[in-house]
């Protein structure tokens, strides 16, 4: 460790009451990947000097950061309560820093379809969306919605969760006959499910950072599948996905896949970090997808690739976000 | 610019062996991880109630071997295991009707070890191991390691069908092919519930003698009847052990902590089994063995095991009076005699597996019947069937998990309807490989 990260480490310190309190795990569909991430970055943190503990977003969190005011809490929480802003909520109600976007911005970025209308407005390329919750489709009848939908938004197209990550609940639709169990699959996992236009190109994902001097996009971190479909599986098996980061973009287009992943966290009023997942088409057009308010941080996770690929250790990024939540006026 | 190399992240990507392709990352073993939260039900592991167990004596009992027995207790043992133990699992046996000898017995690191070393010294890549339909998924996933090809053979309430067993070795048969052997679980089933009819038993017996096909027996929930009396073992009628090889356990009958478990067989698959198994471990823990053993000949595990049975019988029963009052018209399920497991069957159209995240949502957790079939193909009803254990919650627990998993069939078959969807072809996992064998679904 450098003289300087120690020196940093004992500023920290001080001002966080020595402690980061990563949350992890929750009872949302991705508890176990969360509780991967929240290890990885506990460990990362440890490896700078901070002392930092992992913790169960659970009945005793209240009263745990309570007793605790001095700690900051990293959330890496993912899916509902995590992702949705309602844990940040609290952490403001508590008056506790953490890192991370606002509960405001945090709603915006977790419902899919209302990040899509706001980056759009913002001048990004997205794919055609309708959200339906699964009463529309009782009421007016399942058969003559989802022609309508084939006939609007075209074949291959993709039906997932209005909100929530790693894949969970997500298909590619190539069949007509295939969409009603995909709709059935998604609606699994969350009450409004999204049904997008299948645009072509290549998968990347750009996550931003900003400690302090504003948002920063780390390189792209391009995606290729095995089976071209990044499931589940594809994404938290060691070997089923190949990574290029940073991706396989012309200088040009990896400006502009950049700059729309920080256009994305600005638009969307985004605080620290964030990954905005993009496909780049064949005329080099960026179509946003969706962006994520803590990304996975597992050893198969996208934004870990970024921030190596940037030239940047994982703990030091984690240590300046905490750095800069830690001193940041009471949210 | 030269193309950046890409990453798999995993330098040994290229190495690994053809067995280990299929060992991938699964949306529904991710599910499981919120099923250890206080606030699910979870019906879907198989954990012993261990509050049950008188803690403050075995804490004493260990003390003691320690004290006592250190030396040996802390050592390395024998390949087989410990002769005084092997003595003693000869008298545990002699409850489900086995005459055997110490000899005949090897220690194993739990019967899931022995599952495994008897699968090795067996079965070949490519060979037909028969199992029930649906089967433990431990098994499948053993059998699927080293490579077998597993054809499921009907059951139903009387466990496996006789009828079904011969048409599966004449379907062998027709086409130039034998199996290797049968895996059953006749007493008290793993998932499905069900305990084979004496009668049953003999047939099967006789059948797989005549086809000169081994049987491997497991018998982990034997002593677990609820009525007191362990149905015969099918090993106890084949005296010599020339037609099966039966495993035990004290996992179910004593702690799963201790990996304790067993394997009976003749002397010459004996011998292959402990070279088996030193290859693998050396010797079985000495240590737990001592425990073992130390329990079966100063305390009453007879008594302990009448414990047990009451307890799951209470909760047998809040389970089935559960469903009874409050699963939608089209559901149906088994009634257990004893063990730890409910086969449900929902109304069709369901799809167990696709369902979960909607009842992990709930708080309520099972396990999809899915898991419990080496796939390729899964009818239909095993596609809407799931497993419910009863041996861990409380039965007001049970009883709530029961009222969420209605609650979530419920907008299930609405979602369904609305979709007029009759079960997903393509999205469901159809193989154990979904699940895995683990704590959740032992």
């Amino acid at each position: 460790m450098s003289d300087t990260s120690v020196s940093r480490h004992i500023d920290t310190a001080a001002t966080t009451g020595g402690r980061v309190i990563v949350l992890a795990g929750g009872l949302s569909h991705e508890r176990d990947v969360s509780l991967r991430s929240g290890g990885r970055v506990v460990d990362a943190l440890l490896d700078t000097g901070l002392e930092a503990t992992l913790r169960d977003a659970d009945a005793g969190l209240v009263g745990a950061l309570a007793a605790d005011p001095g700690a900051t809490v990293f959330p890496v929480l993912h899916g509902a309560s995590g992702e949705d802003g309602a844990i940040r909520a609290v952490l403001e109600l508590l008056g506790v820093h953490y890192v991370g976007s606002r509960p405001g911005a945090c709603r915006l970025a977790f419902d899919k379809a209302i990040a899509k209308s706001v980056v759009a407005r913002a001048g990004l390329r997205t794919p055609e969306a309708l959200p339906l919750a699964s009463a529309t489709f009782r009421d007016l009848g399942a058969p003559a919605l989802l022609d309508a939908l084939v006939d609007r938004l075209g074949l291959p197209l993709v039906v997932k969760p209005n909100s929530g990550g790693s894949a969970l609940g997500t298909s590619v639709v190539r069949d007509r006959d295939e969409l009603p169990a995909a709709m059935v699959g998604a609606y699994a996992y969350a009450d409004v499910v999204l049904v997008e236009q299948f645009v072509t190109g290549t998968e990347v994902a750009v996550s931003v950072v900003d400690t302090g001097q504003g948002p920063i996009a780390l390189p792209a971190v391009e995606i290729e599948a095995d089976g071209g479909i990044y499931d589940y599986a594809a994404r938290y098996t060691a070997g089923r996905t190949e990574f290029f980061a940073p991706a396989r973009l012309e200088p040009e287009i990896a400006e502009v896949v950049a700059e729309s992943a920080v256009i994305a966290h600005r638009a969307l009023g985004l605080r620290d970090l964030s990954r905005t997942d993009m496909i780049v088409d064949a005329a080099g057009v960026p179509w946003f997808l969706e962006v994520n308010v803590s990304p996975g941080m597992t050893e198969t996770s996208l934004t870990p690739q970024a921030v190596r690929a940037g030239g940047l250790d994982l703990g030091q990024v984690c240590w300046d976000l905490v750095h800069a939540a830690a001193g940041r006026p009471g949210d | 610019m030269p193309t950046p190399p890409g990453s798999r992240l995993d330098p040994h990507h290229d190495r690994y062996a053809e067995r280990a392709r299929t060992m991938t990352a699964s949306e529904i073993r991710a599910l499981f991880a919120v099923a250890s939260r206080p606030e699910v039900v979870s019906l879907a592991g198989g954990m012993p109630y261990l509050r049950a167990l008188p803690l403050d004596d075995i804490a004493h009992l260990v003390q003691r071997v320690v004290a006592e027995e250190g030396t040996q207790a802390l050592q390395y043992g024998s390949g087989q295991g410990d002769l005084a133990l092997r003595e003693q699992i000869c008298t545990v046996m002699s409850r489900v009707g086995i005459a055997a000898h110490p000899d005949e017995v090897v220690v194993t690191s739990g019967s899931q070890q022995a599952l495994d070393l008897v699968t090795r010294i067996f079965v070949d890549p490519g060979d037909v191991v028969l199992a029930e339909a649906p089967s433990y998924v431990g098994a499948l996933g053993t059998f699927r390691s080293y490579q077998a090809e597993v054809r499921h053979v009907a059951m139903d309430q009387d466990g496996l069908v006789p009828a079904a067993l011969r048409e599966a070795l004449a379907a062998l048969a027709a086409q130039g092919r034998t199996a290797k052997m049968l895996y059953t679980v006749p007493s008290f089933h793993n998932p499905a519930g069900v305990t084979a009819t004496p009668e049953r038993r003999a047939e099967v017996l006789e059948i797989c003698r005549e086809a000169d096909l081994l049987i491997l027996e497991d018998d982990p929930y034997g002593l677990l009847g609820f009525d007191g009396h362990p149905p015969r073992a099918i090993r106890a009628d084949d005296p010599d052990g020339s037609t099966v090889v039966y495993l035990g356990s004290f996992s179910k009958t004593f702690a799963p902590g201790l990996r304790v478990g067993w394997a009976l067989a003749p002397h010459a698959v004996r011998d292959k089994l402990v070279l088996a198994s030193e290859a693998t471990q050396l010797c079985p823990s000495a240590f737990t063995q001592h425990i073992v053993s130390a329990y079966l000949r100063t305390q009453p595990w007879e008594e302990q095991v009448k414990v047990y049975r009451e307890v799951y019988r209470e909760r047998r029963d809040a389970l089935l009076d559960a469903l009874g009052d409050l699963m939608p018209a089209g559901s149906s399920w088994t009634s257990p005699t004893g063990g730890f497991y409910v086969w449900l069957t929902l109304p069709e159209g369901i799809d167990a597996a696709q369902m979960l995240p909607l009842a992990i949502g709930e708080r309520v957790a099972y396990v999809p019947g899915s898991a419990f079939y080496a796939g390729p193909t899964l009818p239909d009803e095993a596609r809407r069937s799931l497993r419910l254990s009863y041996c861990y919650p409380e039965p007001d627990r049970i009883r709530e998990g029961v009222r969420r998993l209605a609650t979530v069939v419920e907008r299930e078959l609405d979602l369904r309807a609305t979709f007029g969807e009759r079960g997903p072809a393509a999205a469901a996992p159809t193989a154990a490989e979904a699940t895995g064998p683990g704590p959740d679904t032992a």
